[in-house]
């Protein structure tokens, strides 16, 4: 029990996905624009990386182990990520076309965010037992909500402010986005 | 042909740089360059997987159905990702060890599958191969030019190897360090700073361009002018 309130923290916190281990930035600095697409886009990482976790571990240790295939496992994982995110979204449009509606647009993305492959990869790198390896995607992709939640809230004040030419658009949000490490950082001092 | 390998470069490299420019590939530019042996070992492996990747997707894009393309590109991508990751586990343990997971993650650098989308599946095989080699060069120069400043600031020291040991003291012993560059924080901070050096040189070069363009466009103005008055003149 204390094992996952470790992961579930270290996830969250400590090693967030974005501000210290560096997977799914690319979503993360493309859709926060606004804090309702930035909402959006962690509520589909999230649902995505939960299912994907158990699968991905399901495909490794029903398929590749037994055959002595491990060696395929980026592969095969990106493979489960693809067809799970292309069957989700068939399966959404089915079923619960409102959730559709909102996540809708961000799902094609999802397969080529590295967080979920990021994630896959660090369950199997790591170890952990299937309800770890769930926990531990869910909890990541709630760190990167909160994350890219928080840097939107940051950046729709940055509208109204005027940086020097040079820093405008980009830069400036990437320095944004160094201070909100900084403060993250301080969590790593918390070791248990 | 042999202007247009160099015009591919040039493009590649310098006018649209993958990171600096397109802004792609941001993962493992922020996190494989806190030195810059392990920015150069990260590079040398997407030019080799963005090379075969775009020539094979390009040897393969009559074959390749559209409706299922993208998943196509991705198998293909994955394959040669893994047969990096093999090699240089075998070969440069020190390299694996300071990337990590980097490697296999180079299978959803969205920099690969944008090339693959946007040129290999378009061209011949030879140009995309080329084409696969310039971007790759173009990432590789990005995260060397970050690792450079990181490694700089963050130990004083350039050039070392991947477990720390060795490398160019610049700065002389008595420098402590500033370990802020060698944190996620010192990553986006460099980066932010690099790519606004890229935008204020290229903002200069624009400008330089426009001005001889001006003051071309202004003297044809005059001369105009000057003519129109000639004839009003005449005409009085």
């Amino acid at each position: 029990m204390s094992n996952i309130f470790l992961i579930v923290f270290g996830a969250v916190l400590t090693e967030n996905f974005i501000f210290s281990r560096f997977y799914g930035i690319c979503p993360f600095l493309g859709v926060s624009d606004k804090p309702s697409t930035a909402l959006g886009m962690g509520m589909a990482v999230t649902f995505v990386m939960t299912v994907s976790s158990a699968a991905t571990y399901c495909a490794y240790y029903l398929l590749l182990k037994p055959f002595g295939l491990e060696y395929l496992k980026t592969i095969a994982f990106i493979l489960v990520i693809a067809a799970l995110v292309q069957f989700i979204e068939m399966f959404l449009k089915k079923y619960a076309p409102s959730l559709y509606g909102a996540l809708g647009i961000y799902l094609p993305l999802i397969t080529t965010n590295c967080a979920v492959l990021g994630a896959a990869l660090v369950n199997i790198q790591e170890q952990r037992s299937f309800i770890e390896s769930v926990m531990f995607g869910a909890s990541s992709a709630l760190g990167f909500t909160m994350a890219i939640c928080v840097f939107a809230g940051v950046r729709a004040k940055m509208e109204f402010s005027n940086p020097p030419k040079a820093f405008r658009g980009f830069p400036i949000l990437l320095i944004a986005a160094a201070l909100a490490a900084m403060a993250f950082s301080g969590f790593s001092g918390m070791k248990f | 042909m042999k202007s247009n390998v160099g015009k591919q470069f040039k493009d590649g490299v310098i006018a649209n740089n993958p990171v600096f420019v397109q802004l792609l590939g941001m993962c493992p530019t922020l996190a494989t360059t806190t030195a810059v042996v392990n920015a150069l070992g990260m590079g040398a492996a997407v030019i080799v997987v963005l090379m075969f990747s775009n020539l094979f997707i390009s040897l393969l894009r009559k074959i390749i159905p559209k409706q299922v393309r993208i998943a196509s590109y991705i198998v293909i991508i994955s394959g040669f990702v893994t047969a990096v990751e093999l090699i240089i586990k075998a070969f440069f343990p020190s390299i694996d060890a300071a990337l990590g997971l980097f490697i296999p993650l180079i299978v959803v650098n969205c920099i690969i599958l944008a090339r693959a989308e946007a040129f290999a599946s378009k061209n011949r095989p030879m140009p995309s191969m080329i084409d696969g080699i310039a971007t790759g060069a173009g990432f590789t120069f990005a995260l060397v030019c970050v690792a450079f400043v990181r490694e700089l600031l963050g130990t004083g020291k350039i050039f070392a190897s991947a477990d720390g040991t060795g490398g160019l003291s610049v700065f002389g012993g008595g420098y402590p360090g500033a370990p802020i560059f060698l944190l996620p924080a010192g990553a986006f901070l460099t980066l932010g700073f690099v790519i606004a050096a890229v935008q204020k040189i290229a903002s200069v070069i624009d400008k330089r361009s426009q001005n001889k363009k001006t003051a071309e466009a202004s003297e044809t103005a005059c001369g105009v002018a000057r003519d129109l008055s000639y004839n009003e003149d005449e005409d009085t």
